[in-house]
């Protein structure tokens, strides 16, 4: 089975096939291609079968209304795909729209002032959650758990029950405004280049290889150089940073900086990722997947509610949506283990014996 | 040498056929194992070993054959009903549930019960308490599993396997984990079940432990059956040449190289409780083997020169250049490569890709203008995994479908792959048959001689001694010796590697300050 020749003398020239499977098997026969599958079906079906969904205030409504989850989302992945989680976003999205209310009511700063403050104040909320985890090695799961009462117990106790209502139509006005006569809002423009970024970071860098790697193996990782804890620690400042990002934009939206806004929405981050293919043991994802994910869940949310269903029956469906995704998974791999028994062992051979096969020098 | 054993047949399995869709895994396989013998199973990884094991602990089912077990056609669908019968396979690497005692976790699922079906916990440790002592080792029964030792944990299963009073036991690579005083205590182990009646299996790639300790030897090669003979009627020589089919003419082949200036500095480093005072130094076109038994910290002190642990004092430079310490990335820029003992949860990546395992460190370097492309990777890995004859169809197959030999090549292209001034590989050879391991020695040496500089640690006396310019030994902690390749001995080594137990053998070496 081994050819035993001698790796002295200059090697022979051995290519190798870059790709055991065409592209297309590689591209299309994904998890992430059939969410998208699903969502343009979906997609499809409402718009021929659901009363006004055709109509162009939909998809203005869906950016708005599913902005601040697709911008959490892309953070979120990359710390779910280093074996992570984040539960604390949502808190910090209230920490930072109460800190933004504040500044800019009580104390008289101006809005891009007050948000680049909010926006800090997120960074050193990240830095908590990523010292803790990164540098001192606590679970993720348990700091963020915790990090999740305190965030939202600040941001509460700062404002009690009341709300800061008062801010410039100047500035709210923008974060409902379309670009020029196209029917998206202007939310879009920032998360478009968030996701270029992240795109970049997640697929096409080193620091991304790094985010798989310490998902798949942290320890090899480590051996090969990749600086997991840092790693771990800007993740989760990012995180961090674009929540605040999200509060600032759902502040000015709603006209409402209250301690509670966004409570609730780390779980429908965390499930439009999961949706998206990315596993919650780490290693696996891509964000298209994610993407996909994010906009999935509000094509639902919004043709159902044109359809007047209440807001339990969308939850039951999304639910439901999410474990049979999860358990989508589960099946095709275990299927694909049948199969392996069967078969896949066999081109495992035939590939060895085709690897072996070539002239000995 | 132990007799050759004629007691009455435990396990008979003949032309044993297994396939795996149109893949023939076992072609005809027989192996016959009688009461009060130790019989060695031996063959390449790939030969079928695993197969015929896995087939007599009633994972798979055979497809042809016959499967006699105490003298009854037997056809186990089940590992359980294997064990019901009484057979007990005892892997490398034990798999305990560490939060229970070394008591529950010999009951595990067959407790004894008291009255009103409480378990009878007094009962349970007398019961353990008295295996121990048959066994003749020391091992608390009531503590918890986490934290034992692996040879240990092998004795708790062996420990449960006579509970359940199995007729046959079989050790799969056993000894792969441990230092030469576990080895002996397990083997002690062994003759006394031997001595007992019990038939053992004992699968090994050691063959001088095959020879101390089996009386009969069984090859395997691609899933047939070559051979058994008894172990006094046959030598290592005859058993590799059946093993792979050809004579391999050298095992060890490090060939004289110019030996140059320093490549690694390492002087007086410490770490408390882990290693002390360690000086070494590595230079250019030399092979030096840090030789020692498991535990005695030698993997520790590679470790602490890569960066990946801390060091409390001391210092390394690589070049004169001092490299700083916990550092891996400054200690690659410097040109240090380590290639890790535990290749599947250190040295790759298994479920990444040839191509990813293979840019994993060069990739800073394959970004243009900060974008990093799977053509990139897949462009700069492929010479590297052609150097090292990477058996793969394409670079997106993930490390995990391939041989142990094959991993390692994908270790070893991928630092090879940063052009290294130095190479520190820990046990390059573990667990690869032997074909393999005679082309990783080639290669080690080959590269010794394009004037890199190499520390290898190595469990092998052989292996050392033959690769080994130099030979540090390593006992507790600290250099005990340092032996020029003309003078080692494995006496020598050994000797120098428990140095606790004789201390007046040895001369102190010279790097040494011995410390009470």
């Amino acid at each position: 089975m081994t050819s035993a020749t001698v790796t002295g003398a200059p090697p022979a020239a051995r290519t190798y096939r870059a790709y055991s499977h065409s592209w297309w098997r590689r591209t299309l026969l994904t998890r992430e291609v059939a969410i998208i599958a699903l969502l343009v079906l979906v997609f499809g079906w409402a718009s021929a079968n659901v009363a006004n969904f055709k109509s162009p205030l939909t998809i203005y409504f869906l950016s708005l209304d599913n902005a601040e989850i697709m911008l959490i989302a892309l953070p979120m992945a990359l710390v779910i795909i280093t074996g992570e989680i984040d539960l604390s976003v949502a808190s910090v999205v209230g920490l930072s729209s109460v800190t933004v209310g504040l500044l800019h009511q009580d104390a008289g700063l101006s809005i891009p002032l007050a948000g680049l403050i909010a926006i800090l104040v997120g960074v050193v909320a990240g830095a908590l959650n990523g010292f803790l985890i990164a540098y001192v090695g606590l679970p993720s799961l348990a700091v963020t758990i915790g990090t999740m009462a305190a965030y939202r117990g600040l941001a509460v106790g700062l404002l009690g029950t009341t709300a800061k209502t008062d801010f410039p139509l100047k500035w709210t006005d923008l974060s409902t405004q379309h670009i020029g006569s196209t029917r998206f809002p202007v939310i879009v423009l920032p998360i478009l280049v968030l996701i270029a970024v992240f795109v970049w970071l997640l697929h096409f860098s080193t620091f991304g290889r790094g985010v798989f790697e310490i998902g798949l193996n942290d320890e090899a990782a480590h051996f090969s150089g990749v600086n997991v804890a840092r790693t771990k620690f800007i993740l989760f400042i990012l995180t961090a940073a674009i929540s605040a990002f999200a509060g600032i934009y759902i502040t000015l939206r709603s006209g409402n900086a209250r301690g509670d806004n966004a409570t609730g929405d780390e779980l429908k981050v965390i499930a439009a990722v999961l949706l998206g293919g990315v596993s919650i043991f780490g290693g696996r994802g891509a964000l298209h997947g994610v993407i996909a994910g994010v906009l999935l869940i509000g094509v639902i949310q919004s043709a159902m509610r044109l359809q007047n269903e209440t807001v339990n029956v969308i939850n039951i469906v999304i639910g439901a949506l999410l474990v049979l995704s999860v358990m989508s998974t589960s099946i095709l791999a275990w299927l694909s283990k049948q199969r392996a028994r069967r078969a896949g062992l066999g081109t495992l051979r035939r590939r060895q014996a085709v690897a072996t096969s070539h002239p000995e020098r | 040498m132990p007799e050759s054993a004629t007691g009455p047949v435990v396990l008979e399995l003949r032309e044993v056929a297994k396939s795996f869709g149109t893949v023939v895994a076992l072609r005809s396989s027989s192996l016959t194992v009688r009461r009060g013998s130790i019989h060695a199973l031996v063959g390449e990884n790939g030969a079928g070993k695993s197969t015929l094991i896995k087939i007599v602990a009633g994972v798979y089912r055979r497809d042809a054959g016959d499967f006699r077990f105490l003298g009854d056609d037997v056809d186990f669908h089940s590992t359980a009903a294997s064990k019901a019968a009484g057979i007990a396979v005892i892997y490398q690497e034990p798999t305990l549930f560490p939060d229970l005692s070394v008591t529950e976790n010999i009951f595990m699922g067959r407790q004894p019960l008291g009255r009103g079906r409480r378990i009878d916990r007094a009962a349970m440790y007398a019961e353990a308490e008295s295996l121990f002592r048959r066994l003749g080792v020391q091992i608390d029964p009531r503590r918890p599993a986490r934290g034992l030792s692996i040879a240990d944990q092998q004795i708790i299963e062996i420990a449960k396997a006579i509970s359940l009073d199995a007729s046959l036991l079989i050790m799969d690579e056993p000894t792969a984990a441990l230092s030469g005083v576990e080895v002996e205590r397990l083997f002690a182990v062994a003759r006394s079940l031997r001595d007992e009646g019990r038939g053992l299996v004992f699968i090994s790639h050691r063959f001088d432990e095959v020879f101390d300790l089996c009386d009969t030897v069984t090859v395997m090669r691609d899933g047939e059956y070559i051979s058994t003979d008894p172990i006094a009627d046959t030598s290592v020589d005859q058993i590799v040449a059946r093993m792979v089919g050809r004579e391999v003419a050298e095992l060890f082949p490090k060939t004289p190289a110019p030996i140059g200036e320093p490549v690694l500095e390492v002087e007086n480093l410490s770490s408390t409780g882990i290693f002390h005072d360690v000086s070494l130094t590595v230079r250019a076109g030399e092979i030096v083997g840090l030789a020692g038994l498991v535990g005695a910290g030698r993997s520790e002190i590679a470790r602490a020169i890569f960066g990946v642990d801390a060091y409390d004092s001391g210092s390394v430079r690589m070049l004169g250049k001092e490299v700083p310490r916990r550092d891996v990335r400054a200690a690659i820029r410097a040109g240090v490569a380590f290639i890790p003992e535990d290749r599947r949860k250190q040295g790759l990546v298994v479920e990444s890709s040839v191509a990813r395992n293979v840019a994993a460190v060069i990739r800073n370097g394959l970004a243009t203008s900060g974008v990093l492309t799977s053509a990139a990777e897949n462009r700069a890995s492929g010479p590297w995994a052609a150097r090292l004859e990477v058996k793969t169809s394409a670079l997106d197959m993930a490390a995990a479908t391939m041989s142990g030999g094959n991993q390692q090549k994908v270790v070893i292209a991928k630092w090879l792959a940063t052009e290294p001034k130095l190479l520190i590989i820990d046990e390059p050879t573990r667990g690869i048959d032997v074909g393999t391991k005679s082309e990783v020695h080639r290669l080690l040496s080959d590269l010794a001689g394009q004037g890199m500089a190499i520390l290898m640690i190595s469990s092998e006396l052989p292996e050392v001694l033959g690769m080994a310019d130099r030979v540090l030994v390593v006992c507790e902690g600290e250099i005990t010796a340092e032996i020029a390749r003309e003078d080692a001995t494995p006496e020598k080594v050994m000797h120098a590697a428990t140095r606790a137990a004789r201390p007046n053998d040895i001369p102190p070496a010279t790097t040494v300050e011995v410390s009470a």
